[in-house]
């Protein structure tokens, strides 16, 4: 088994089953902060799923979408804390 | 051989991002949720980018992966931080089986002021106890 096989086969499901778990979480969640720290988990496991893929493609450049990913994931849980927070300021 | 390393910091990564998943649909709480994320998916991640940056071995990939992983270790217990305490503001409920709260009655509705101590003014504080269900 080399080490592509390896990757594709095992590593991979790995994380999209992590993937499912969280995006079950996501849609269940009792509450909206359950589903912000979901969606910024869902958003973590997808830099793991791209740079898996970078090693399989041989493509570094797909590096640089990790990280841009890695900035809307702390972005977008600020974001959405401090409105949650703000919405029941009178 | 260099596979072989790439094999296991790859496997030790993708099961530590499983055992993050699990933790978030099996924890009773969304604190302990969020304790989840911060700490277990962060070391994963961290790992598998660990293993680009034996696989491609040279300085543009391994600065870059290592920025990202500064990033994320910066930035997971800063928003594990905001959103703790905005749900803990909008009253989610701590466990049924919690033995202690240490902020009931110290964060100050309207201001948003933690004090450190339980004061005479308890309808500005937030006191899930008296708060009704969320």
């Amino acid at each position: 088994m080399t080490l592509f096989e390896y990757l594709h086969y095992i590593i991979l499901p790995v994380l999209v089953v992590s993937a499912v778990l969280i995006l079950w979480r996501f849609i269940k969640g009792p509450s909206i902060a359950d589903k912000i720290v979901a969606l910024d988990l869902l958003i973590t496991t997808g830099i793991g799923v791209i740079a898996v893929y970078s090693i399989i493609y041989n493509q570094s450049t797909l590096m640089d979408t990790a990280l841009i990913l890695a900035l809307i994931a702390f972005l977008s849980t600020v974001a959405l804390s401090y409105y949650l927070e703000k919405r029941k300021r009178k | 051989m260099i596979d072989i390393v790439i094999g296991v910091i790859a496997t030790f990564g993708a099961l530590f991002v499983l055992f993050a998943a699990i933790g978030l649909v099996r924890m009773p709480d969304t604190y302990l949720r969020i304790s989840v994320t911060t700490k277990a998916a962060t070391l994963g991640v961290g790992l598998v980018l660990m293993s680009t940056t034996v696989y491609f071995s040279n300085a543009d990939v391994t600065s870059q992966a290592f920025v990202i992983i500064l990033f994320l270790f910066l930035t997971a217990p800063v928003s594990a931080h905001l959103i703790g305490r905005a749900s803990y503001f909008i009253g989610v409920k701590l466990w049924d089986k919690s033995v202690m709260d240490d902020l009931r009655g110290k964060y100050q509705k309207n201001t948003h002021i933690l004090k450190s101590v339980v004061d005479d003014t308890p309808e500005d504080n937030v006191d899930h106890t008296k708060m009704e269900d969320k």
